[in-house]
């Protein structure tokens, strides 16, 4: 959830006619969540900081045109989310797919993992080297993927506003972070099942 | 009248929405029903509520913007006379 640091609520009026201090007001309430969304969707300082400026300049134009149907937040984040996933796509060579990825990327793949790792003390489940794997599994994940689990787990927006960010219905966002979360458990069991030599159970 | 017990395949593809509490009642004491007899799915079920766990944890940790990267900001936007202004 976006929290107002501000006590005096943002003026639309006053950033739709182009008033620079409110303007600052918007990028300093807003910076840092934006900031924080571009790296956990591209894991690169320097790209997230990329997104981060192109979508405020990017609001900065749109700002006379925007209609308030949505709130600003849920604005800004969908600037910014359509911006890193254009990155994606470029760095990927144009080939990068967002559409919904096949069922059988789904359940179809290795077979479960039955690892009882849930209740293993906390210092062995949150370390650098756990907090390392977290990032490096949520990059393994596609981006249509990858971008709700971040809105929805990471950035803690609900599931109305992810898909309203990313004109998907709910229903979709269910089903996807779904899939996210199950291939996210999976690939943690193996870490675990490899890092602490726990058994797995699976058939 | 009780939803039918979901098999353990039909299981996975609700667990997400029952671990954020969006599935009827019904479908809920169903679930429930089948974990209280599938030692797999219960495993499944608390691994996958662990996962969400760890990731809220790690989202929490503090990722402030650098103050570097704030200032290239304001000064891109054209606004570095607003940068320093108290809050
Ligand atoms: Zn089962």
């Amino acid at each position: 959830m976006v929290k107002d640091k501000e006590a005096t609520p943002l003026s639309i009026e006053a950033l739709r006619q182009g008033d620079r201090a409110e303007f600052a007001r918007l990028v300093e309430q807003y910076d840092t969540y934006i900031y924080r969304l571009a790296l956990r969707i591209l894991g690169n300082p320097q790209d997230a900081e990329d997104v981060l400026q192109e979508t405020f300049i990017k609001a900065l134009k749109h700002l006379p045109s925007f209609d308030g149907r949505s709130s600003l937040s849920t604005w800004l984040y969908r600037i910014a989310t359509n911006e890193a996933l254009m990155l994606l796509r470029k760095e990927k060579g144009g080939v990068l797919s967002l559409d919904e990825p096949s069922p059988n990327d789904e359940e179809e793949q290795e077979p479960i993992q039955i690892v009882d790792w849930c209740c293993l003390p906390e210092e062995m489940l949150m370390n650098a080297e756990t907090k390392k794997m977290l990032e490096q599994a949520i990059a393994r994940l596609s981006p249509a993927l990858r971008v709700v689990v971040v809105l929805r787990d990471l950035q803690g927006l609900s599931t109305r506003e992810t898909s309203q960010i990313l004109k998907i219905s709910e229903e979709a966002v269910k089903t996807r972070l779904s899939r996210a979360r199950l291939q996210l458990r999976q690939w943690l069991s193996e870490y675990f099942h490899q890092q602490y030599g726990l058994e797995n159970l699976a058939p | 009248m009780s939803a039918p017990r979901p098999s353990c395949h039909e299981m996975l593809r609700s667990l997400s929405d029952y671990l954020d509490g969006e599935l009827e009642a019904e479908i809920c004491a169903a679930i429930e029903s089948h974990l209280a007899e599938c030692e797999n799915c219960r495993i499944v079920v608390d691994t996958l509520r662990k996962t969400i766990t760890l990731y809220h944890q790690y989202s929490e940790e503090d990722l402030e913007l650098p103050a570097d990267v704030r200032s290239r900001l304001f000064k891109r936007l054209h606004l570095e006379d607003f940068l320093n202004s108290p809050r």
